[in-house]
């Protein structure tokens, strides 16, 4: 290995370096001002905590057992909301695909449905699943299910027009161009989705 | 030489709301065995509509086509690589489509992408190559399922004017190697002169028949070498006062 290529790759290891310190001390420096805030009666403690009663709430869930029974919790109606929202969401984004009339007319109810405040309609959600785990799943998987489906039926759509050409001059069938071009192409879009729908599904959760 | 396409008056309307337009009319040709034809005009005369009608990707509104059982390869204006997959898994897809891949079948596309220069670069992805390489690429997919006729919308008008010049020598030489025919779609009179022993001049759009040459060089070997003959020139001149640039 040459001296330049040694001296750059030191450069950009050190740049790593930086970037992860400055995150840390960030991370650091926000909790310090939050709890000097706290402590100052800067902030209403009642309404923002502080770290430290954060901590300390940890640490009494932690010892009366109940901590990971919570995180448990959390985490199943999470992924469970999150694998739902997504299988939906990526399923009706096909069926979209696959059936442009369906696309128009459905199109301004899924303008209305995304604009809504999904969270207003945790009271109606109550009522119809009860106080339960599952009105907890589908209010974060209604959260979740129509970001997906708008964001990967637009990918869905954005294909290039001239691969499709390419597909139909070899006289591909519709399946054909939907599981050899489609999907493939939108893997990243699908990927970006996902990421969003989880913390969409924590939202909800 | 056996006519093996015929077009008879064809005609191709699109219909908006707002008008309707003609975009091909009374459009009419043929094509024998092993040659090769170039149709030019003006940008946006309907020249690749031909092409998408003859590929079967649109419906005519009238007019007769005749093959003679002829199997039909389409070479778009892009290279339309899929970049996830490797260079071989992209000349194989035409038959994955169809359903036809066997060993054979596979050998035959393998021993073409040996054949012109991409052996060291069939599990590699379309990231990798040049703008030329990848038309060669999409020039082998499109020869995979041995089609007998070749329809090229444009395929060199991605590239630098080298690129172009070495590109269309390839692609000469593969196809007067692999016995095909060919209609090409070009704005560029140069690369039409060179490659084809047929011109056709289309008029603005609605696109017609304005007039047809019939190209003889005195070399005739490569492209570039039909450049450089004593006629080329004289064709260029004729067919560039044919073309209505100014539309």
């Amino acid at each position: 290995m040459s001296p330049e290529q040694k001296k750059y790759l030191k450069t950009i290891k050190k740049k790593k370096v930086l970037i992860l310190f400055l995150q840390v001390f960030l991370l650091v420096f926000l909790l310090g001002l939050w709890q000097i805030a706290a402590d100052l009666d800067l902030i209403n403690t009642f309404i923002f905590s502080s770290p430290s009663r954060v901590m300390k709430t940890i640490i009494s869930l932690y010892q009366d057992g109940s901590l990971f029974h919570h995180l448990w919790v959390t985490f199943y109606e999470t992924v469970f909301s999150f694998l739902l929202g997504t299988f939906l969401g990526i399923f009706i984004a096909t069926i979209l695909w696959w059936f442009r009339l369906l696309a128009k007319v459905l199109e301004p109810y899924f303008t209305v449905l995304n604009s809504l405040p999904k969270v207003a309609l945790g009271p109606i959600i109550l009522i119809w699943f009860g106080a339960s785990i599952h009105s907890i799943i589908f209010m974060a998987m209604l959260i979740s299910v129509v970001v997906a489906i708008l964001n990967i039926y637009q990918g869905f759509q954005s294909v290039d027009s001239e691969k499709i050409k390419l597909m139909r001059s070899f006289h591909a069938k519709k399946w054909q161009i939907c599981m050899y071009l489609i999907f493939p192409s939108n893997r990243e879009n699908i990927m970006a989705t996902l990421k969003l729908n989880i913390s969409m599904c924590l939202i909800g959760v | 030489m056996n006519e093996i396409l015929k077009i008879n008056h064809l005609t191709k309307t699109y219909h908006t709301l707002e008008k309707e337009t003609v975009a091909v009319e009374d459009f009419s040709m043929d094509l024998k065995e092993g040659e090769f034809i170039a149709i030019v005009g003006p940008s946006g005369c309907g020249k690749s509509t031909i092409l998408s009608i003859l590929s079967g990707l649109e419906e005519k509104t009238s007019g007769d086509i005749f093959f003679k059982d002829q199997q039909i390869g389409y070479m778009l204006q892009s290279d339309a690589l899929f970049d996830w997959l490797t260079i071989l898994e992209n000349c194989l897809l035409g038959l994955k489509i169809r359903g036809e891949i066997t060993e054979e079948k596979k050998n035959y596309v393998i021993s073409l992408l040996k054949k012109y220069g991409l052996g060291e670069f069939l599990d590699s992805y379309p990231s990798h190559l040049s703008g030329g390489m990848r038309q060669r690429v999409a020039l082998i997919r499109t020869l995979s399922t041995k089609p007998d006729i070749l329809l090229m919308d444009e395929p060199f008008s991605a590239l630098d004017y080298q690129s172009r010049l070495a590109i269309s020598e390839d692609v000469y030489k593969i196809l007067k190697e692999e016995k095909k025919s060919l209609i090409m779609v070009t704005h560029d009179i140069a690369e039409a002169i060179s490659i084809c022993s047929k011109v056709i001049v289309l008029s603005s759009r609605p696109c017609k028949v304005k007039k047809v040459f019939s190209i003889h060089l005195t070399d005739g070997s490569t492209p570039i070498l039909n450049r450089k003959t004593i006629e080329f020139p004289i064709y260029y001149d004729q067919i560039w006062k044919e073309i209505d640039y100014e539309s």
